[in-house]
């Protein structure tokens, strides 16, 4: 009897063991992969910022298939080249749909392909939840959602708050130059930077106005050496702000302050003569942003995949920030859901805000955006720090105004 | 409307001058295979990058950026050759030449990609410090020596054409290959000479460029459309119209942004190729 008792406990034990060795691990997602699709930038002119995209795609659908992956199913993210044209974007869009069937929609990068994506899932009825569009009184579509939180009139909401921020400091500008390349998301950016700056009482002493691709910077520098403002706007976009910075330096100028768009964060901040440049950015890399334990992750991770992916700058910025929070964006809502259909899911999202590293994003405004969450940065020190407002200012960073 | 101050124009002046340079110095390996070769060489942009992201790669490694023209003109010259084997051995058309060019164009772009990324590279090099004062106006070393590598070589080019029996021989086989042939000049070597030649030069504005510019795969294309208008303003085959072409145009420009709207400075160069197209067709 006893024997037998004991080959019973023993074979239970054994059989205990088998189940726990053969059971999945716990976060191990299984069955059919949830397909996601989107185009990037991969070549072409916008091909070096879509990089940082790509990077961020990869990072976290590997993060999530490391756990439970998406309703405890593999992801698996479709990404084609869209050569940085917004009309191949919208042919590949529709292959992604009709060829591809994926379950779900990531926006491409830029407003030109976003718009043409944005097409494409409005004929499908699909979710598009983007990371980088820059003209949101331009996203009609009911279903879409932007992570790049610009808010519905940024034109309005982040102008004044640079001007606030330089109108405390302890020299604020009397006199302002807007400058700017008219590529489309700049150019309504600017154009409402100097309306904004003439209610408020800055003299305008230039205005001027490139086409995008514009190579020699020379004669601009010059007529803005001839102003001398003591505040300059720069609607620039990549390049464009370190090239109008080196034609400033072979004049030999240097402006009091300026301010550039949506400059390459990493080369400007390397360029000794974008000493004090300011742009806008929803995250930057230290407290209180690194505060929270999924950025920090994020951050870290960053480092390491964009140096494999030979980024020569890997500082998360505004681009990875926002790319990384329209993944989070998607994904919470499909969990919280427990769905893949594309009417609850967007449903869902336009009542709950959803927490990112970006910071708390709403979709319940105008054009479904909510509060415009841009700051004010600063290159201090070659590195890129948030100044305005102060309760997101790096720790010890103060905004310089000459 | 303020009339513009004196430095304004000036230093204007002196910007269009200089990117009037790089356009001459652009355009003279392309007006060259061009003119002489019948070909239509798109690569030549591209070869021109890729001999900036090399000039790049070397400069960051150690390397005076000048000193780099050392290693990078004969790997150009070699290749200048070769390609042109290629379009000899298959008898390849002028507007063949056109799209097999667009092609090799994009290869180059893709490996440019592929080695340096398509993130921005800038050359940090002591050349770009270094600017020289008169009176108000600043002249930039990089831009300033752009100006005369790209005044030396239409010059140089130009007097070989013209004075040297290998440029008389070349000029000839330009004009009538089968006769030219006749009278004993091996017209199959001269042009792998001057296709060599015409990559080199590629080479040099390579360089020129990463001394001035940042550095994306994507700048490639930015130069096309005004670069195919100076060395069609400046006649094909001719070392110097380019340069003349291009210090036209970029003066053009440089004015035109110093004096009015700035974005109505792409519209001078294209006029400008239009009014000449109209008041000499038969050049081209």
């Amino acid at each position: 009897m006893n024997y037998s008792k004991g080959l019973t406990l023993i074979a239970a034990g054994a059989l205990l063991a088998l189940g726990l060795a053969l059971q999945p691990a716990a976060a191990a997602p299984s069955g059919k992969p949830i397909r996601i699709g989107s185009t990037l930038a991969l070549t072409g002119p916008l091909a070096a910022t879509a990089l940082v995209h790509k990077v961020v795609g990869e990072i976290f659908v590997e993060e999530l298939n490391k756990k439970d992956g998406l309703l405890g199913r593999p992801v698996e993210w479709i990404v084609k080249d869209d050569q940085s044209k917004p009309d191949l974007a919208r042919t590949l869009y529709e292959q992604l749909i009709t060829v591809d069937k994926v379950d779900l929609l990531m926006g491409p990068y830029a407003t030109g392909a976003i718009l043409s994506a944005m097409g494409v899932a409005q004929r499908y009825n699909k979710v598009l939840v983007h990371h980088t569009f820059g003209m949101p009184s331009m996203a009609k579509y009911d279903m879409q959602f932007a992570t790049w939180a610009l808010g519905p009139h940024p034109e309005e909401t982040f102008t004044n708050l640079l001007y606030d921020a330089l109108a405390k400091s302890a020299h604020p500008p009397k006199t302002i130059a807007v400058v700017t390349s008219k590529f489309p998301s700049v150019h309504f950016l600017s154009v409402g930077a100097r309306e904004v700056a003439k209610k408020r009482g800055l003299k305008e002493v230039l205005y001027l106005e490139w086409e995008f691709g514009n190579k020699d910077f020379g004669p601009i520098a010059s007529r803005v050496k001839d102003a001398n403002p003591d505040f300059i706007w720069v609607g620039a976009i990549g390049l464009e702000g370190n090239l109008l910075l080196d034609a400033m330096k072979k004049i030999d100028y240097a402006p009091k302050n300026h301010f550039y768009l949506y400059p390459a964060p990493g080369p400007m901040a390397k360029s000794p003569e974008a000493k004090n440049a300011l742009a806008a950015s929803v995250f930057e890399e230290h407290p209180p942003f690194t505060n929270n334990p999924v950025a920090k992750a994020f951050v870290e991770k960053f480092h390491e995949r964009g140096a494999k992916a030979g980024l020569p700058d890997t500082s998360v910025d505004v681009q990875a920030a926002s790319s990384y929070s329209a993944w989070q964006v998607l994904t919470t809502a499909v969990t919280a859901t427990k769905s893949l259909d594309d009417k609850t899911i967007a449903a869902w999202l336009k009542k709950n805000p959803v927490d990112t590293v970006a910071g708390h994003l709403r979709f319940d405004g105008p054009f479904n955006y909510g509060d415009d969450l841009m700051k004010v940065k600063q290159v201090q020190n070659g590195h890129w720090v948030v100044v305005w407002p102060t309760q997101f200012a790096a720790p010890g960073a103060k905004l310089i105004v000459q | 409307m303020n009339l513009p101050s004196l430095t304004l124009l000036g230093q204007s002046l002196l910007s269009g001058i200089f990117i009037g340079a790089l356009y001459g110095l652009l355009g003279l390996g392309l007006s060259l295979s061009w003119g002489m070769l019948r070909q239509i060489n798109l690569a030549h942009f591209a070869l021109a990058f890729l001999g900036a992201y090399l000039t790049y790669q070397l400069a960051s490694a150690g390397m005076d950026p000048l000193a780099t023209l050392l290693v990078v003109l004969p790997c150009f010259f070699a290749f200048g050759v070769a390609l042109h084997w290629v379009f000899a051995r298959f008898a390849i058309s002028p507007f063949n030449s056109l799209l097999v060019t667009f092609g090799v164009t994009v290869i180059i772009e893709s490996v440019i990609q592929w080695i340096w990324t398509a993130d921005y590279r800038r050359l940090e090099s002591h050349y770009g410090d270094i600017k020289f004062r008169i009176g108000t106006l600043f002249v930039p070393l990089p831009e300033l020596l752009t100006l005369l590598v790209a005044i030396a070589l239409a010059l140089g080019t130009w007097a070989a054409l013209r004075y040297t029996d290998l440029g008389k021989a070349l000029r000839a086989a330009a004009e009538d290959a089968p006769i030219a042939a006749a009278f004993g000049v091996n017209e199959r070597a001269l042009a792998m000479l001057l296709s060599g030649l015409s990559a080199a030069f590629a080479g040099v504005a390579g360089a020129c460029l990463a001394l001035s510019y940042t550095l994306a795969p994507s700048q490639i294309y930015a130069w096309v459309g005004v670069v195919f208008a100076a060395v069609m303003i400046g006649g094909l085959g001719n070392p110097i119209g380019p340069l003349v072409a291009g210090l036209v145009i970029g003066v053009s420009e440089a004015l035109t942004m110093a004096i009015t709207a700035p974005a109505w400075a792409p519209l001078v160069s294209f006029s400008l190729l239009i009014i000449v197209l109209l008041a000499r067709p038969r050049k081209f």
